[in-house]
């Protein structure tokens, strides 16, 4: 077996694994899978720019509610059905990560998360006082009549399952194939050593701009899913704790690997799911796990299985 | 109240929020001078500081001057030695790595953070003040008479607001005379510039390192102790303090102590009028767009050096 087909198995078997377990696993479980895979799909776009071209933004949830708020106000405020909503959602977050980009870039390093980390701060503080459209922390729900997608009602039990199925497995899928692509290969030599990339004569700003915009738009996806599928977009979702939520998940799981998102997502959701039902300080045991992988397992759970043991995974 | 004495009652209110700041802001840029490390869980040493502050002058009773001084001496103590603890036995083990840097201590923002709450519980809990003598001001305007001196009603401030900016000026002085006069503040000089030949000098850089973290957490936790009587103990206060400190720190330039200072008294200042004279929200939501663009165009802060 050359490894381009182990590649292939773990992916679609990841895939199928999942689809699988909707049928095996209990209800409550099932209703958690659903919104791990949505988080994943985040975590994946956040994997993108963090983990493959080596930009650490502080501010990733400006793009994840960029799509949220796309797609729910339009829903809410001027009565789109879903699908177009869903759009304007994507193209929402494609814009603010192209400006946020632009500007953001023009620093690097610490700077750059800071930089990020203020213009989400800017977004979050802008839906607080634009509140009579966006209700603030309050957030808005989104009416289950109206969360229908070519007839197919999304707020039930299995579609809901399904979609967030397809949503992951599209992000999924695309980002590991832009990963084996000459684009993706070049944002791997950024991260290792961008001078050399230049000298090359890689154009590296211009690779990087993308590299943003590609990682927001997939995040505005999950975002907009996140409403769809959940019903609900909120002031919360745009605070400092969603973007370093990812940063989280794809350091438990592994940067600059393609399941990793997926697996630090799982980790860190029944890690607190688990703990919350000991303790109403649940955080404390996520910031223990926190300082063991810091300190024993740095590249992350499956960054640690690649080199240890499965030295062909993506 | 007119314009102009409104004025100098916001910049007062300003120069307390920026001496609070330029003390944790100062911690924080000398633990990222020396040892080039982000650590995000200042904030929580802050928290530390102000809940030990109430810890003390609870457990004291009394006048409150007592547990007040005690606090202002034991808080940086004991938040330096966690601090310094910390650094040896996890920051120090995984080599300062810019990464598990970060992920290390966003773990010990939790850990710190939570513990309080289980112990602390989630209420604010105030802090008296050791004295709080309202002092009216004075106002000078241009009248029928010249210039006369008028007490404008509701221009005051407490003389415990006065004492936050005294106090603050002086342990900065304190802190600049340490750095430069003294042997520690030489090594530390020494492995800011470089680790590696100032440790073939024979300058122990690890303790060196353990006692930097321990002294920028202790600094927070001065800061905390100063404005615990101003705002209340609470688990969640470090917030706010992590990310004006992070932004001072930029915008100052990175590891330049006196861009440190400026921009904290510029951020502070700035707050305190803003938030007098225009909408919360919306002051916010300009003060951090122009300091991410502050950022944008010149990347290497106010008094930091380009890279490039």
């Amino acid at each position: 077996m050359t490894n381009q087909h182990r590649v292939h198995l773990l992916h679609f078997g990841t895939i199928a694994l999942l689809a699988l377990l909707f049928f095996v696993l209990p209800a409550y479980h099932v209703g958690n899978l659903a919104r791990i895979m949505v988080l994943a799909t985040y975590a994946i776009g956040y994997n993108f720019l963090f983990g493959y071209t080596g930009l650490l933004s502080l501010g990733h949830a400006l793009f994840f509610t960029a799509g949220m708020y796309g797609l729910g106000l339009a829903m809410t405020q001027f009565g789109l059905p879903s699908a177009p909503a869903l759009i304007i959602g994507l193209i929402a977050a494609c814009l603010v990560s192209a400006v946020i980009g632009f500007l953001a870039l023009r620093t690097s390093g610490v700077a750059f998360m800071i930089v990020t980390l203020m213009f989400a701060q800017a977004g979050y503080l802008t839906i607080l006082y634009f509140g009579t459209y966006t209700r603030g922390d309050e957030g808005f729900v989104i009416q289950q009549a109206k969360r229908v997608m070519f007839g197919i009602d999304l707020s039930s039990e299995v579609s809901r399952y399904f979609a967030a199925l397809i949503l992951f497995s599209i992000c999924f899928l695309t980002v590991a194939r832009i990963v084996q692509s000459p684009f993706g290969k070049t944002l791997i030599a950024i991260r290792e050593n961008e001078e050399r990339a230049r000298m090359l004569g890689y154009d590296t700003g211009a690779h990087k701009l993308k590299a943003i915009i590609i990682s927001g738009t997939i995040s505005g996806f999950a975002g907009a899913a996140y409403a769809l599928l959940f019903g609900y977009a909120g002031a919360t979702f745009a605070t400092v704790q969603y973007s370093i939520f990812p940063l989280l998940w794809v350091l438990l799981g592994g940067a600059g690997t393609t399941v990793g998102p997926l697996i630090g997502v799982i980790f860190m959701f029944y890690l607190i799911d688990l703990s919350s039902s000991i303790t109403s300080a649940y955080m404390l045991i996520a910031g223990v796990a926190l300082v063991l992988l810091a300190m024993f397992a740095p590249q992350g759970l499956a960054g640690t299985l690649r080199k240890r043991w499965f030295k062909w995974m993506p | 109240m007119e314009f102009g004495p409104h004025l100098m009652l916001a910049s007062l209110e300003g120069a307390v929020t920026a001496a609070i700041l330029a003390l944790t802001a100062m911690g924080l840029s000398i633990v990222f001078g020396v040892m080039r490390v982000v650590n995000i869980a200042h904030g929580e040493f802050f928290m530390l500081g102000a809940v030990i502050a109430w810890w003390v002058a609870s457990l004291l009773g009394g006048h409150p001057a007592i547990g007040f001084v005690l606090a202002l001496v034991l808080a940086p103590l004991i938040v330096g030695t966690l601090a310094a603890v910390a650094d040896r036995f996890i920051l120090q083990r995984i080599n300062y790595d810019p990464d598990r840097t970060i992920v290390a201590t966003i773990g010990l923002l939790y850990i710190i953070q939570q513990t309080t709450l289980m112990t602390f519980g989630p209420e604010a809990r105030p802090v008296q003040p050791p004295f709080n003598t309202r002092l009216a001001l004075p106002w000078f305007e241009y009248g029928e008479n010249g210039f006369a001196m008028i007490w404008p009603w509701g221009l005051s401030i407490t003389s415990y607001k006065l004492f936050v900016i005294v106090a603050a000026i002086t342990i900065i002085t304190g802190l600049w005379l340490f750095l430069t006069r003294s042997k520690a503040g030489l090594l530390m000089r020494a492995t800011q510039q470089d680790s590696e030949t100032a440790q073939a000098f024979g300058v122990p850089v690890q303790r060196v390192y353990s006692w930097v973290f321990g002294l920028g957490a202790g600094l927070a936790a001065i800061g905390a102790v100063l404005v615990v009587p101003i705002q209340q103990a609470h688990y969640l206060m470090g917030q706010d303090p992590l990310l004006l400190s992070f932004i001072v720190v930029i915008i100052g330039g990175l590891g330049s102590l006196p861009g440190t200072i400026i921009a904290a008294i510029l951020i502070g200042m700035s707050d305190g009028i803003i938030s007098v004279f225009f909408s919360p929200t919306l002051a916010k939501i300009i003060a951090t767009l122009v300091v991410a663009m502050v950022l944008v165009f010149r990347p290497q802060g106010l008094l930091g050096k380009s890279e490039g």
